[in-house]
């Protein structure tokens, strides 16, 4: 069988990072119209397809056995127990939180509303009201706009941007909307003066996580993936909270 | 209250030692060193770095216990791999699970299954594997790419 019709170009890594998801939508689509010219790329990308399902159908996905999760379990999870939910933990304990234990599931929350303002808010641009990576340029804007201050941690270090910042209403409450990016997507961050009440969970694809920072209620909101969005949470958590930090 | 990379951080140990009972001892290593370096832990993706470490405690492991044998494994090419016969590994993996696929995995050389596992079972992303195993997402991709072949081949399909 002859080779890809255009080998100068690296085909064949590109109709597996395709295959893969790792392309954009411009990308995908250079994909789908070389594969239309190209025999080779294209039973490349059948043989792609043909192999994950048979890996993924065949061979058997065993994790943990009960007795390393029961020993693991008792080890690291039993004596967190008590500490309940995210909120109130230290830095470390946070950590030790977001790797080792689940989520515990969303109790009474405004995520709907939270996710509708997310959603709303990214049509058609993200929509933002004071534009910039500066929190001394996003801190004060929102004073005589709230009867309360948000936290800005500059982030930068942890991989996310800060883009801006917002004011919304969840649940006929004024809140402040603080916008970070990372690789192409947006969090939301809603902050207002309160407990937050549920950790998180995920609702019509978009993730969410809540905690407390100094009797502020915060939720981050996104659809990056979940892991990814508690690595923001971790690294909101890990700035000191010395004047001038945040 | 669950541990919910646990599971991963065992499929990892155990493709790359390929003996049940050691890899749920490399888990527990990591797990314990896992702990312990949680203050010092300002990542973004505690999943991928709990497999990093896993990774590093399996190949420390292989290496104590082998005398290397993983980088022998690694220098030769995928044709020339001992039998099951020969390789108490490869015949321990293939006797629990009587899987061609599984075994064609197992016989694959390290650097190339670690990275095969993580896309294929973990489903991560590029760019999470390459925080995972250190090498740039370049090297995933063709890593990846000649894993893949491998597979294919030792199923008869020829890459077209
Ligand atoms: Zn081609």
């Amino acid at each position: 069988m002859t080779g890809c019709v255009e080998p100068e170009r690296a085909w064949e890594l590109l109709v597996q990072a395709d295959h893969d998801g790792e392309l954009d939508a411009a990308e995908a689509a250079a994909v789908v119209r070389h594969v239309e010219i190209c025999p080779h790329c294209a039973g490349l990308q059948r043989q792609f397809s043909a192999l994950s399902n048979r890996l993924r159908a065949e061979v058997p996905m065993h994790g943990a056995s009960e007795v390393l999760r029961r020993r693991m379990t008792a080890r690291f999870a039993a004596p967190r127990r008590r500490m309940g939910v995210i909120a109130g933990f230290g830095a470390g304990a946070a950590i030790a939180a977001g790797l080792l234990l689940t989520l515990l599931p969303a109790g009474a929350d405004p995520a709907e509303g939270l996710v509708a303002a997310h959603v709303r808010a990214l049509q058609p641009g993200h929509l933002i009201d004071v534009p910039s990576s500066d929190k001394h340029t996003v801190k004060p804007w929102f004073d005589g706009r709230l009867d309360f201050a948000p936290p800005v941690p500059d982030l930068v270090a942890a991989g996310f941007t800060l883009v801006g910042g917002r004011l919304d209403v969840i649940g006929a409450r004024p809140v402040a909307v603080l916008v970070y990016r990372r690789g192409g997507h947006d969090i939301d961050v809603f902050v207002w003066p309160g407990e937050a009440s549920a950790p998180g969970g995920t609702l019509r694809g978009y993730n969410l996580l809540a905690w407390n920072d100094h009797g502020m209620a915060v939720r981050a909101v996104s659809d990056i993936e979940p892991a990814a969005l508690r690595g923001f949470m971790l690294a909101w958590q890990a700035v000191p909270e010395d004047a001038g930090q945040r | 209250m669950a541990l919910p990379h646990l599971d991963a951080a065992t499929r990892l140990a155990r493709w790359m030692v390929r003996d049940p009972a050691r890899a749920e001892d490399v888990v527990q290593e990591a797990m314990l060193r896992a702990l312990t370096y949680f203050s010092g832990f300002r990542g973004d993706n505690p999943r991928a770095w709990l497999l990093q470490i896993v990774r590093t405690t399996a190949l420390t492991r292989l290496g104590q216990d082998a005398g290397r044998r993983e980088d022998v494994l690694e220098d030769r090419a995928f044709e020339a791999l001992p039998s099951a016969e020969h390789n108490p590994e490869a015949r321990l993996a293939g006797e629990q699970e009587h899987g061609l696929l599984h075994r064609a995995i197992a016989a694959l050389p390290g650097e190339l299954r670690e990275i095969l596992v993580l896309r294929e079972f973990e489903d991560m992303s590029y760019r999470e594997i390459a925080m995972v195993t250190g090498v740039p997402v370049g090297t995933v991709m063709s890593r990846l790419f000649r894993a893949r072949r491998a597979l294919m081949q030792a199923f008869g399909e020829q890459p077209a």
